[in-house]
């Protein structure tokens, strides 16, 4: 399960990207991606369509949210515990 | 005054995907309107529109593009490319801030809103992709040309219903004239083939089940198109010093409202609006050889248009000729009277008048030349073209030669 999260969310960025999911690190931050807050908006979109989960973000003020941005690594695990939580 | 000249064009729309192709199809009289094809079209009691075939998105717009693109913002862009290809304009620092936009439309990003409308009344979902705004957003297209083109100075959209286009391209000439810039890429873009778009409209019960016949005896309302046409109109000693082509140029224009029905349309608002163009242009009613009309096919507005040409031209009414495009493209509303304005521009430098299609039968309320039915070649000096929007707002504008 936790693999398949991690790489879901990597195909994800990785294509928000124009990268091959190969490229994506884990320490990776959105700015070494090159993904920008349009890019951040359409990744939350895609993460919510893929896991039928509801993610709390607002693009106000990113780095309050609940949801860890900082890495890729915070992210997936952002997503698992929202998986756990909303199941 | 500083005047201004049309130095590009660019078109698609169910005649043509680009200006030459649609210039052939109003040539040889080509119907584009036929069966359309969308998502529960079964639904409608109007299943026949001017639709662009063979059209996919992908062929001319990337994956990431397309994401922020509305059907009305590509129709744009494209028509756009293609005018500033022709006028050979290059956009450099200075010219980029004092160069703008200027786009009709009246539904702006119909397509966003009715498959997200879709998605979350019919289908029940909770959530919508995060571009449904900057999509959807009436001035989406003009952002994104001005983007494309790097174009910073004035750019914004103009909404009139049917008439938007003939404002905005007003509007162009005008800030042209006020100093305000040198060069404006205007006209208009509609995308309001889907089910909602037609639904609405069916509401009215003005439009027509099986084909749009203005100014025939036998019309019975107005078919709707989709499409977009855009002109690069500038400054014209600029255009001179630098050799562009030149098309035409735009000698007047005027606006009034009805100030009266918010459907039905009034002579003499019409009337008002074709001589205050005339005025403008500082031309005499019998210089004028050739009006695009706005020949909805609607009997009201069919009726009071030729009505409106025979007093503000009054003898000269029988010598000049007046057709409508519309039966061949159908009515793309707020983007129509760009894709008009070629037909306009094809009477004066091809000689070649666009005729009225679909045409069989007198009616005595329409007794002028309406050029039924083949092309007709005839040279002139000026054209005049209208639109008269739901709302009572009219616009007209009226082109020469280039001198």
């Amino acid at each position: 399960m936790a693999e398949g999260v991690q790489e879901k969310v990597i195909a994800i960025l990785a294509e928000q990207a124009v990268l091959d999911p190969s490229e994506v690190s884990l320490d990776a931050t959105l700015a070494d991606l090159g993904i920008d807050s349009l890019g951040l908006v359409e990744t939350v979109f895609a993460i919510e369509e893929a896991f039928d989960i509801q993610v709390p973000f607002n693009a106000n003020e990113p780095s309050q949210s609940e949801f860890d941005i900082s890495t890729v690594a915070t992210m997936v695990r952002a997503v698992e515990n929202l998986i756990a939580a909303q199941k | 005054m500083r005047r201004v000249v049309i130095t590009g064009h660019g078109a698609i729309n169910a005649l043509g995907h680009n200006a030459a192709e649609t210039r052939a199809s109003m040539r040889e009289g080509v119907c584009g309107i036929g069966d359309l094809e969308f998502q529960d079209v079964g639904r409608l009691s109007i299943s026949i529109g001017g639709q662009i075939r063979n059209y996919r998105p992908e062929d001319h717009f990337g994956r990431q593009e397309l994401t922020l693109y509305d059907k009305f913002t590509q129709f744009a862009l494209l028509a756009a490319r293609e005018a500033v290809a022709e006028s050979g304009l290059v956009v450099d620092e200075a010219l980029s801030e004092r160069a703008g936009v200027v786009l009709g439309t009246a539904g702006g990003g119909l397509q966003t809103q009715d498959e997200n409308y879709r998605s979350v009344y019919e289908e029940g979902k909770n959530r919508v992709h995060p571009f449904v705004v900057p999509r959807l957003m009436n001035n989406a297209a003009a952002s994104h040309v001005s983007m494309t083109h790097n174009l910073q100075g004035p750019t914004y959209t103009v909404a009139t219903a049917c008439a938007s286009s003939n404002h905005a391209m007003g509007q162009a000439l005008n800030l042209i004239r006020a100093g305000q810039a040198d060069v404006v890429l205007t006209g208009g873009s509609e995308s309001m083939l889907c089910f909602g778009g037609i639904k609405a409209w069916e509401g009215l019960r003005v439009m027509s089940k099986d084909g749009c016949r203005p100014f025939c005896a036998t019309r019975n309302g107005m078919v709707q198109g989709e499409g977009a046409a855009v002109f690069v109109f500038e400054e014209r000693e600029r255009a001179m010093a630098r050799g562009a082509p030149i098309l035409a140029e735009v000698a007047g224009f005027a606006m009034t409202s009805d100030a009266a029905d918010i459907v039905m349309p009034s002579q003499i608002g019409a009337e008002r609006a074709m001589r205050g163009a005339l005025r403008d242009a500082g031309l005499a009613p019998e210089d004028v050889g050739y009006i695009n009309a706005h020949g909805t096919g609607t009997t009201a507005n069919d009726r009071t248009e030729c009505a409106a040409v025979r007093q503000v031209f009054g003898a000269h009414a029988d010598r000049l000729m007046i057709s409508s495009t519309k039966s061949m493209h159908g009515h793309l509303i707020g983007g129509t009277g760009a894709v008009e304005l070629i037909a306009c521009l094809m009477a004066l430098d091809e000689g070649v008048i666009a005729p009225t299609i679909n045409w069989r039968e007198r009616d005595p309320d329409c007794d002028l030349d309406v050029v039924p039915n083949e092309a007709r070649e005839a040279r002139m000096r000026a054209v005049m073209t209208n639109a008269f929007a739901f709302g009572g707002l009219n616009a007209v504008l009226v082109l020469t030669a280039p001198a």
